[in-house]
């Protein structure tokens, strides 16, 4: 059982940096603005939410308690992400219309 | 094996956020210079969670909440700045 939840802490580990990189590598190789703007947005929550789960289980697991003080980042940043893609998107339309 | 995962993230974490070093170098524009520092805060996010989980301390994490916390704010205030020319209207 002990084997089963390190096994799965490893494998969001590895989800969560994988997705990172994805994301990043979106951002630094797609051609147009709004393309780059699609791919960090994606990593930013399964990438750092399963992060944060590993987190979470990994603490919960070590304290033999339940850790949800990471909920408060994973539910911050799902909140917080769209908004931030929503002002870039929008400033990326006005300043790209003036522009031609 | 916890361990040997951990640091494979961090290294595939790092090299992410070389990734987002470089659009914010070459960005042709403003926009994605701003668009590669929202990428580098989250990344770096992600990266102290990481650490925290490899060295087994629980401090990192309110690292990780602040520059969470930090990161929003100048993200929203650079992108409202480039929008209406000033911060608070």
């Amino acid at each position: 059982m002990a084997m089963m939840l390190d096994a799965l802490i490893a494998l969001l580990l590895i989800v969560g940096g994988a997705t990172a990189l994805i994301g990043s590598l979106g951002l630094a190789k797609l051609s147009d603005f709004y393309k780059r703007l699609h791919g960090p947005a994606k990593s930013t929550t399964l990438g750092v939410g399963s992060t944060l789960v590993a987190s979470m289980l990994w603490f919960g697991a070590r304290q033999m308690e339940l850790s949800v003080h990471e909920l408060l980042v994973a539910i911050f940043l799902a909140l917080t992400a769209p908004v931030s893609a929503h002002q870039l998107a929008r400033a990326a339309l006005r300043r790209y219309r003036r522009r031609d | 094996m916890i361990a040997a995962a951990a640091n494979l993230a961090l290294v595939l974490l790092g090299t992410a956020m070389l990734l987002a070093g470089y659009r914010l170098w070459r960005g042709p524009d403003v926009l994605d210079r701003i668009l590669a520092l929202d990428t580098l805060y989250v990344n770096a996010l992600a990266l102290v969670v990481v650490i925290g989980v490899r060295l087994d301390d629980a401090v990192y994490f309110e690292a990780a909440l602040v520059i969470g916390l930090l990161g929003f704010a100048g993200t929203v205030a650079l992108a409202r700045y480039l929008l209406r020319g000033d911060l608070i209207d």
